[in-house]
């Protein structure tokens, strides 16, 4: 018996140096956990963070899986929040300053005229699969980015004056942007513009199948960014996890390569109570977009589960209660049409907007931890903010007056009637899956019936409801939120342009239907080629004052940014920018 | 217990319940829909009869009350509302026909909120009456609509026999297979947005009847499959009785007991329907109240953890519930006992 083993032994000798070759790449994937020592070669970010120690996780709770890791076509925010710890961006906006700073590209250079960006990119750089990064990678992202049939979101936003950015590589890690025409504030354009490893994506491209690439179940070897984490694994229906970026390109001032976490889970938890719940049994250690609701209930645990909750004031957010003044409504739905005459009238869009109590949505909805709106710039965004816009208290008087003027008067049993006699009825659409949404309009539902209206609010199913306001245009009103992802006026260029893609309450229109409209097109066109500050800032003032005239959208409150973390996080600085707590997550660590 | 004080106590309670919520606008002291933007989810205030310098009154009352700097509520010693029967207040319509003020209780000045009220400062005690009066005569109507359509195609079914019988039975199956919840959802679907809140009201009970038939078929069917072969029966139609006569005459009255129990196990069951409808929001909406919509708001965590007086409807059908079945029971026992 022995012998026979003996045999067998010696007759697998030859292989064994074949097996432990195998048994190699398995090695250094771990060894590969560790951050890569810092060399010479490298042009790297000095981070003024309070330095912190290596090791640990940190699980966050994401309200959906992800539909895809695709920086190019992915658009759901749970795909953006995952890549955005992926991948990184040439220029980045800071979260806390809001300005754009130097991110993969070490510096930037703008010619007189505002048409020539010139990017220095940083040496040294590696993708996380080890792969160097350099000007061909950035030329290779922006061919993909404009390319027509990639079709991908961030096309429109490089199509400056009606061409596209063209793109030149001067040398290595120098890279020439050309605009049609000024823009203003165009190095924030580059923010979440994710540099692609064309190493990995070129065959992919040529053969005209990019947009399907990098799905959740691609092997993780074969995704590769320059974001602090990379994909370590994909548990269907429970968890994505992260893991180190070993070649990541920021260092503290010790000189410790980031980020700190060994991993950052992401965890599937649908809705946000569960969130909650998780949170407070201690199974994520971040929460962000905290209702008031659930902050008030969080905060009685807050000092014995050792977590800390973060009010930050004012987001970007704003709730609004739209009209349909689309041009075109389907034919089946006359009623609709016949409402219309009365949205359409401003004195009625004025009259509501007198009507609705905003501090008893702000109070009721949001607990005091929000702020009425008079317009769509929030006061978050201190440096775009009209502050002079009037702030005109609820006055069912006022209302009434404004009715009266647009022609409408109350018959007998106090219900409002238009001028053919038609009493005012019409509906609210909310999201059913927002319950903030829901309260505000049994709010307005009452404050409106003191004017005689009868409205009637009707949930939906978020994505019907959307169906209704971007494709059928099937509905009376509805009360949306729309959020800032950046604090610019560039930013909201397609909720204000008439061709915009935004533009909710008249959409598919490639002229404007009203002079009002035009007179904003004008308006908005004229700060996109403005470089001064000053002047951008008065032009977007005359925006605000046409649309708190006209009142395209009734304004309504914008929900504090209330965030929580446990305490031994260290370094936890959430901001009012998206993304509000990860933002400097390669900077977090376990105390 | 002895069947008979059980069966009566039962029926006392419901008698009380069914009484209520006939005249909500009577039992009820406020508007159910009326905000007092300032008393968001203030909690039920204490009824006294002993005041804080400890001296007693003879009239219950309450104590004003006071918002405090964080939100909470307190009670302002200084001022008393005393109780006071039959005021004059909200006005209201009885049976949706004569319009009244005079209500069952009130207080002077001030405002009784005996179970609180919910985000909008709604009195969560006359929203309950309210409310209750939507669910029960939503239970009602569809088990009376349902034990109708039930005793109907019973009958028939078990009167003529051969392919009716077969056809309707194979019917009954198909509807007892139906997934009903999935089946208002689609329904819900293809309405048009704004529904009044009548016709909401209406539909979910025809829809809730249309669904429900097909035991109390069953059940008539066999009783009426026994009874046709009773001897007095083809007495009766060798005499030439029209086949309504028999089934008027001599066959249905076999039924009633059967039905009665039904009814009793039926409405609490629709009731339940109703309330879950609206509790997923495919019932009656905003601002009407009914048991379901008013549970709803417990749907948000902090809700559920931090006022108690939002579960108050919960209760309220635990006890209906509990009286309907004591009832159910009492008259299954006694239709048994009499029929061995």
């Amino acid at each position: 018996m022995n012998s026979r083993y003996r045999g067998l032994l010696r007759s697998l000798r030859p292989w064994r140096n074949l097996i432990c070759l195998a048994l190699l790449p398995a090695a250094t994937a771990a060894v590969a956990q560790v951050p890569q020592p810092i060399t010479r070669a490298e042009d790297l970010l000095v981070t003024s963070n309070a330095p912190g120690k290596y090791g640990g996780r940190i699980a966050v709770a994401l309200r959906a899986e992800p539909k895809s890791l695709n920086p190019v076509t992915s658009l759901d925010q749970p795909s953006r929040e995952v890549i955005g710890r992926m991948m990184a961006d040439l220029l980045h906006i800071n979260a806390v300053s809001q300005q754009a700073e130097s991110a993969l590209a070490k510096s930037w250079r703008v010619s007189k005229d505002g048409l020539l960006y010139t990017l220095t990119l940083r040496r040294g750089l590696r993708f996380s699969d080890g792969q160097p990064m350099n000007a061909d990678d950035v030329l290779f992202t922006f061919q993909v980015l404009l390319d027509e049939k990639i079709n991908s979101p961030q096309r429109d936003l490089l199509t400056i004056g009606g061409k596209p950015i063209s793109v030149r590589r001067v040398d290595d890690v120098t890279v020439v942007f050309e605009l049609a025409r000024p823009y203003a504030a165009a190095e924030r354009l580059f923010d979440s513009m994710e540099i692609l490893p064309r190493h990995l994506l070129q065959d992919s491209y040529r053969q005209g199948d990019l947009a399907r690439a990098w799905s959740l179940t691609t092997p993780p070897e074969q995704i590769a960014g320059m974001g602090p984490f990379r994909l370590k694994e994909y548990v269907p229906g429970q968890k994505l996890v992260l893991e180190r970026n070993p070649y990541y390109w920021k260092v503290d001032r010790n000189h410790q390569r980031l980020p700190y976490l060994d991993e950052l889970v992401f965890l599937f938890v649908p809705s946000e109570d569960a969130q909650v719940l998780r949170f407070e049994a201690g199974e994520t250690d971040v929460i962000q977009r905290l209702s008031a609701d659930n902050y008030s209930a969080l905060e009685k645990d807050a000092a014995s589960r050792s977590f800390r909750l973060f009010d930050l004031g004012p987001s970007l957010d704003y709730n609004f209660l739209l009209f349909n003044l689309n041009s075109s409504v389907p034919k089946e739905a006359a009623d609709i049409a016949r409402h219309q005459d009365w949205f359409r009238n401003a004195n009625f869009r004025q009259a509501v907007s007198a009507g609705v109590d905003r501090d008893a949505i702000v109070r009721l909805v949001y607990h005091s931890r929000g702020t009425a709106l008079w317009s769509s710039v929030t006061p978050a965004n201190k440096l775009w903010l009209d502050a002079s816009l009037p702030h005109p208290a609820r006055s069912v008087e006022r209302a009434k007056q404004l009715l009266r003027d647009g022609g409408f008067s109350w018959n007998a049993a106090g219900t409002l009637v238009d001028k053919s006699g038609t009493p005012v009825e019409f509906s609210i659409l909310t999201s059913a899956s927002s319950a903030q949404r829901g309260q505000m309009a049994t709010l307005i539902q009452d404050d409106l019936r003191q004017l005689g209206m009868k409205v009637q609010a009707v949930p939906l199913e978020f994505k019907s409801m959307l169906d209704r306001v971007f494709q059928t245009h099937n509905y009376d009103t509805a009360i949306m939120g729309l959020g800032g992802g950046d604090i610019d006026p560039n930013s909201q260029i397609n909720v204000w342009m008439s061709n915009g893609g935004s533009h909710l309450w008249n959409l598919g229109r490639s002229t404007p239907a009203t002079d009002w409209e035009a007179q904003i097109d004008t308006l908005m066109n004229q700060q996109l080629s403005t470089l001064d500050y000053k002047r951008r800032k008065q032009l977007y003032n005359r925006v605000q004052e046409i649309a708190a005239q006209q009142l395209p959208f009734i304004d309504l409150a914008s929900p504090n940014v209330l965030v929580g973390a446990k305490e031994r996080v260290g370094n936890f600085q959430p901001a009012i920018l998206d993304h509000y707590t990860l933002w400097n997550v390669e900077q977090l660590y376990i105390k | 217990m002895n069947l008979n004080v059980q069966l009566r106590t039962g029926l006392a309670v419901l008698a009380v319940l069914h009484l209520m919520l006939l005249f909500p606008g009577f039992v009820a002291p406020y508007d159910p829909m009326e905000q007092d933007r300032t008393m968001s989810f203030a909690s039920p205030t204490v009824v006294h009869l002993r005041d804080q310098n400890g001296s007693w009154h003879m009239r219950p009352f309450i104590y004003a009350v006071a918002v405090n700097q964080d939100g909470s509520y307190t009670e302002d010693t200084r001022q008393k509302h005393f109780f006071r029967a039959f005021p004059s207040g909200a006005p209201y319509k009885l049976f949706g026909l004569f319009h009244c003020t005079v209500h069952l209780f009130g207080v002077d000045g001030g405002r009784a909120i005996l179970m609180g009220t919910d985000r909008y400062g709604r009195d969560q005690f006359s929203r309950l009456i309210y409310g209750g009066q939507v669910s029960l005569f939503a239970g009602l109507l569809a088990a009376l609509l349902s034990l109708f359509l039930g005793a109907f195609v019973g009958a028939v079914s078990g009167f003529y026999g051969r392919w009716i019988d077969d056809g309707l039975m194979r019917l009954a199956e198909l509807f007892l297979a139906l997934p009903w919840l999935y089946l208002l959802f689609a329904v819900r679907a293809f309405l048009p947005l704004s529904v009044p809140p009548a016709s909401t009201f209406f539909l979910v009970v025809l829809i809730i009847g249309l669904v429900g038939w097909v035991r109390p078929a069953r059940l008539v069917r066999g009783v009426v499959l026994s009874a046709k072969e009773q001897k007095y029966v083809l007495a009766a139609r060798g005499f030439g009785a029209s086949d309504l006569h028999l089934l008027r005459r001599h066959i249905l009255p076999h039924t009633y007991s059967v039905l009665l129990t039904q009814a009793t196990l039926l409405v609490p069951q629709f009731v339940l329907a109703e309330v879950t409808l609206s509790f997923l929001g495919l019932g009656v909406a905003e601002p009407i109240p009914s048991w379901g919509n008013m549970l709803s708001s417990l749907q948000q965590y902090h809700v559920m953890i931090s006022y108690w007086w939002m579960f108050l409807p919960g209760i309220a059908l635990g006890v209906l519930f509990l009286n309907y079945f004591t009832v159910a029971d009492a008259l299954q026992t006694k239709v048994q006992s009499a029929s061995t």
